[in-house]
């Protein structure tokens, strides 16, 4: 089928450039790599800010008053700041940073969790979740009694928000967790009725968005979510630095999580008290320079615009979509391209997604394989494993051409029609 | 083409040899790659100390089953003693492709699952009749 790609704003190829890592072959191919979703590839404007701020500013932060330290401080404290800026929020010390997604919910899950669950009460989370999102409130709920309810899947990857009012009426709902958008599916999620409708029976909720605060506009004011997660890696920003937000007065009320050096107001032998946020979530020295990395990230983020890179992901996934679901051995999984982000889980009949994953990357084409984290979502489709493509800002069309060629090379390979 | 999916490994794939279940058998056992998905099954039938018969089944990626398939082969007949001193690098050798490291897993899968049910076997686990 001859698929027509809607033209963008964005200058991709222009784009690509600022990331030298792209300019790489592999036997003899240009690299095409299709697996932001896993992890994304870093500007030089990211890699400059982050050598910058240690051959010109490091040192511990919060701790001295020389020169060199206010610096390192005031370069983390405006990283905070430029992350708060991307994200919506009026006041940075709700930004708290930690390490990716997996922490900030952990951080959730321990400190909110064993604090305010009691036995019977109910956690919702979704069966399209990453394990990040699942097996904390396993734990959690193992350790207080509580009980994990889910609300389902329908077979073309939508969440049945049936299952969410059905568990919200029991009236015992504490927090529902779900995913912005799903790492598998590509499923844009009605996140804003989400919390709506967990805030109207009196439940917190908790919005996992490493897949969506990469790609398009994110606004927590209006979004109103209790508590937000993202991970920087995801975001052109290094590995090593996520992010939760939280409303005050639950940060507030929360016990720490990690404890020892900076978050104390005072340490006696035997009683401490906690420092105010951010700190009081912030244990030992930070990631400065992951910080420093995270916020350039959301500033280059924002100078190309987030509506520009949402519409050029838009673009090629209904590209690659439009082939990919007219091949005869090839399923997709998901909605289409309307209701899913940059992100295509498919399998090709008959072959395995690591033999896939193998031949692919004989033409230098970078997809994932295996169950990308989403054991139970898997299972929901009655699969073990799929291969997945997933867009950014930097892939062209292309990249897409040459994803579409190796997978009917792969197909013949197997001796399958394509 | 890949270098992996030589005709040997394509065809090994397509046609795995002694695929199936053994009833009965003196020994079965079963693994898997949790990070991918492949699971093998293998079931011994057992007379003294070789191997009388030999089935594998299970689900997994081309090289998990070609090489289960080809081990087969290998050790079907032969002395429970040789078979565990069957390293990682002969089968590798057998299978004549280079593996990555994050493939190696699904080619030696085969191999640990006969490894484990001889190690089952000579602890002298229940048998079925």
């Amino acid at each position: 089928m001859t698929a027509t790609v809607p033209t963008t704003t964005l200058d991709a190829v222009a784009l690509r450039s600022q990331f030298l890592i792209l300019s790489q072959t592999h036997n003899g191919f240009p690299i095409t790599y299709l697996d932001s979703a896993a992890s994304s590839q870093k500007p030089q404007a990211v890699i400059d800010a982050i050598r910058d701020y240690y051959e010109r500013d490091n040192a511990n932060v919060h701790r001295g008053v020389y020169s060199l330290s206010e610096r390192a401080t005031d370069a983390f404290e405006h990283a905070r700041a430029s992350v708060a800026r991307f994200l919506g929020v009026a006041d940075s010390s709700q930004i708290i940073f930690t390490r990716n997604t997996s922490e900030s919910i952990n951080i959730v899950a321990q400190s909110w969790g064993r604090s305010f669950l009691r036995p019977g009460d109910i956690i919702v989370t979704t069966v399209m979740e990453h394990h990040s999102n699942i097996v904390p409130w396993q734990i959690v709920a193992r350790e207080t009694g509580a009980r994990l309810e889910y609300i389902g899947v329908t077979d073309n990857g939508y969440l049945k928000l049936d299952d969410l009012d059905r568990h919200l009426a029991s009236g015992r709902v504490r927090l529902v967790a779900c995913c912005h958008v799903s790492n598998m599916t590509g499923t844009i999620n009605p996140i804003d009725q989400i919390i709506a409708r967990a805030h109207d029976a009196g439940a917190l909720a908790l919005v996992d968005g490493a897949q969506a605060a990469p790609h398009f506009p994110v606004d927590l004011t209006t979004l109103d979510p209790d508590f937000y997660a993202l991970s920087g890696h995801k975001m052109c920003a290094p590995m090593g630095i996520g992010v939760l937000y939280g409303r005050r007065e639950l940060l507030e009320s929360m016990p720490p999580f990690l404890t020892g050096g900076s978050m104390i107001r005072q340490v006696g032998l035997h009683e401490s008290t906690w420092a105010p946020l951010p700190d009081k979530f912030e244990a030992g020295t930070p990631d400065v320079a992951g910080a420093i990395g995270l916020g350039a990230a959301c500033d280059y983020l924002q100078q190309i615009g987030l509506d520009a890179i949402h519409a050029h992901e838009a673009a090629l996934t209904t590209y690659a979509w439009q082939q990919l679901s007219s091949m005869p051995n090839l399923t997709t999984y998901g909605p289409p391209p309307v209701d899913r982000g940059g992100v295509i889980a498919f399998n090709l009949a008959g072959i395995h997604p690591h033999d896939v994953g193998s031949i692919l990357d004989q033409d230098a084409v970078c997809v994932r394989a295996g169950h990308h984290c989403t054991q139970p979502l898997h299972a929901r489709f009655g699969i073990s494993a799929s291969t997945r493509a997933s867009f950014y800002l930097y892939n062209t069309e292309e990249d897409v051409d040459r994803l579409i060629r190796a997978i009917r090379t792969t197909l013949r390979v197997f001796g399958k029609a394509v | 083409m890949a270098a992996l999916y030589t005709p040997t490994i394509l065809d090994h794939c397509a046609n795995p040899r002694n695929f199936g279940t053994l009833d009965p058998y003196s020994v079965s056992h079963e693994d898997e790659n949790s990070l991918c998905g492949d699971r093998i099954r293998v079931d011994l039938r057992i007379s003294g100390d070789a191997i009388d018969a030999i089935r594998f089944s299970g689900t997994g990626c081309a090289i998990s089953i070609a090489a289960s398939s080809i081990l087969s082969e290998i050790v079907d007949g032969r002395h429970l003693s040789d078979i565990a001193t069957l390293t990682a690098d002969d089968l590798l050798a057998e299978l004549g492709i280079t593996l990555t490291s994050s493939r190696l897993a699904c080619a030696l899968l085969g191999l640990n699952v006969i490894h484990a049910a001889i190690a089952s076997h000579s602890r002298h686990l229940v048998t079925v009749a």
